[in-house]
């Protein structure tokens, strides 16, 4: 059976997991979305705490996730639930790293200018400043798109669902029948979904950039 | 402590929607700083008056205008504004009665024109209509066309539109306090007079209090009722009409302030307004060009100028363009043609004058309405009579405390 063929045979089979990659990452990158933006906006005003965040995230982005999902096996069972969690933890580094960028960057005297109209704190990080980091947000969230596109794979080790499973079915048996075929469907879904998902935001990022800030 | 009369005012006497302002031995140290940035300042700031804050930079007085809507909040001391003590009421609720105008606008890039001016209407939970109603009225009152402006983007402005609908934004919900923060420092110096003469203009019919502050002393003069020369620590050195501190500055370091050439200053005294205006041969797009030639020639002059059917001007033509056929029928601004308001000063008439190629300059009022013309002979009349009254009793020196 060639790779076409292979394909075509296993189409629902991949086109069901595909959907369940896909939706996994885009839940977890919902999830680090505005659990980013919360460390941001508690830490962007001080530098001592953006520093922080800062070393945090990049310390976190060493950890090899196969590590990471291994070790969590032993407290959560559900192989969704942690396939998630561990997405979301992942997914949430690059974005802190942005937003707390992003939001530092806006001119403070413009921020000085909201509050001598009388825009209180959260007023002026609600319509000025978060609007503001916005473009560098979005560049954070479509980072973290990408690689949990990738890490997401691995989430099949931990009885997580989505393509991961045809790459570590097709590689657990090299050299059986169709073990490439299945390792190559799954990362080439992999692949395919992440450009469709880069797309997506990218549309996203257009329609939700101001026309006065768009580059 | 009574008003005293501003010895420059002229007819327009309308109704004062400023409030006062007092400053009561206001203090502001920063921790860990031993002397003050504020020390002890205490003034008072008549309603409806612009009251200028010069002084050297690092000289707190842009502190001490911040304290006044508490963007930094004091140490000690008291601000009251009219009748009412605002030193503890909320900060946010006080800022939206208090207009604030920085350097270079502030607008909210992301934020449409419209979107900035109706920023603090917003916030006092304005109806829709109300807001864009006022929005246009506003980009009228600063000249800008509300249909073209509305709904662009800051970054699809000049410098000097920016800093218009910065004004515009900061009168959006009619407060009776303007603070400017060297609103104009960041424009080229055209751009510069010409807000600055916009101001004078719009102050006329507002009569808001304002405090503004700012760096040159020649800005001061122009559009101060008051000057308030600051040192360090915002001592106020003097604190009076320009027309006093130029005649009689208190002391070594204002005359370093007032610096050379104070009687050409005189010149930045003396407002359009206040001297006779002379006739220049008008005619309307579509109208009668023999009838502008005969008026023309009647003053002797060469030219005449072309307004449209809103009475303002668009171009100067000469009687030999006037003389061709259908001459008037469509006439196209002039996109160089200068004019100047009844508010600028004579300094800027002249200035306008020499770089114009007419050696006249058009005055314009209300909405750039024609209202005649200035020329050489009109500043010489102005300054020898400027001579004459100098030796006139000057303004008292009583400074409020």
């Amino acid at each position: 059976m060639n790779f076409w063929e292979f394909i075509q045979d296993r189409w629902s089979l991949l086109w069901f997991q595909g959907y369940q990659h896909l939706s996994m990452v885009v839940q977890s990158l919902l999830i680090a979305t505005v659990v980013a933006l919360l460390i941001a906006v508690l830490t962007y005003r001080s530098s001592m705490w953006t520093g922080i965040a800062e070393a945090g995230a990049a310390v976190g982005l060493t950890i090899p996730s196969f590590a990471l999902f291994g070790l969590f096996i032993a407290l959560i069972a559900n192989g969704v639930v942690l396939s998630v969690l561990v997405l979301a933890f992942y997914g949430s580094l690059p974005i802190v790293r942005n937003a707390v960028v992003g939001l530092r960057r806006v001119d403070p005297t413009l921020v000085e200018s909201a509050r001598g109209m009388g825009m209180g704190r959260m007023s002026t990080l609600w319509r000025l400043e978060l609007p503001m980091a916005w473009p560098v947000i979005l560049t954070g969230i479509r980072v973290s798109a990408q690689m949990l596109m990738g890490i997401g794979a691995i989430a099949a080790y931990a009885s997580g669902p989505g393509l991961g499973s045809f790459i570590f079915s097709g590689l657990s048996r090299l050299g059986g029948a169709n073990s490439t075929n299945l390792a190559w469907a799954g990362i080439l879904g992999v692949v395919v979904l992440a450009i469709a998902l880069d797309v997506m935001l990218n549309i996203i990022g257009r329609l939700t950039t101001s026309r006065g800030i768009r580059v | 402590m009574s008003d005293q009369p501003t010895t420059n005012d002229s007819a327009v006497d309308d109704v004062v929607h400023g409030e006062r302002i007092v400053l009561n031995q206001l203090t502001k140290r920063y921790p860990g700083q031993k002397t003050a940035a504020v020390d002890d300042v205490s003034m008072e700031i008549p309603a409806g008056e612009i009251v200028m804050f010069v002084g050297p930079s690092g000289c707190g007085k842009t502190t001490t205008m911040k304290m006044i809507n508490r963007l930094i909040e004091p140490t000690s001391g008291t601000i009251t504004i009219g009748d009412e003590d605002v030193t503890d009421v909320n900060p946010d609720e006080l800022r939206r009665r208090i207009g604030y105008v920085i350097q270079g606008a502030g607008l909210f890039p992301h934020y449409t024109v419209a979107d900035n001016i109706a920023i603090v209407p917003k916030l006092l939970g304005w109806d829709k209509q109300r807001i864009a109603d006022r929005v246009d009225e506003l980009l009228d009152l600063v000249n800008l066309e509300p249909a073209q402006y509305r709904d662009r983007f800051p970054r699809e402005l000049s410098g000097g539109q920016q800093q218009r609908v910065g004004v515009a934004r900061a009168l959006a919900a009619d407060p009776p306090v303007l603070l400017m923060d060297e609103p104009f420092g960041a424009v080229d110096p055209i751009t510069r007079q010409r807000l600055q003469d916009e101001l004078l203009r719009l102050q006329e019919e507002l009569r808001k209090t304002i405090v503004f502050v700012t760096h040159d002393f020649d800005e001061a003069v122009k559009l101060g009722d008051r000057i308030a020369i600051l040192d360090v620590g915002s001592e106020i050195v003097q604190y009076d009409t320009p027309e006093a501190i130029l005649a009689a500055p208190a002391n070594e370091f204002v005359e370093g302030f007032v610096g050379h050439g104070a009687a050409l200053k005189q010149l930045t005294l003396t407002r359009v307004r206040d001297v006779e205006l002379h006739d220049a041969a008008v005619t309307h797009i579509g109208g009668d060009a023999q009838e502008a030639i005969s008026q023309a020639q009647e003053f002797g002059r060469d030219w005449a100028i072309v307004l449209d059917e809103q009475e303002r001007p668009q171009r100067w033509m000469s009687l030999r363009e006037l003389a061709r056929p259908g001459a008037l029928r469509s006439v196209s601004r002039d996109p160089d043609l200068e004019t100047i308001s009844p508010a600028s000063t004579l300094n800027d008439a002249l200035d306008e004058m020499l770089t114009s190629s007419h050696g006249v300059v058009v005055v314009t009022g209300r909405r750039n309405k024609y209202q005649g013309v200035i020329r050489v002979e009109t500043i010489m009349e102005a300054m020898q009579s400027l001579g004459s009254a100098s030796s006139a009793p000057g303004s008292a020196e009583a400074v409020p405390s």
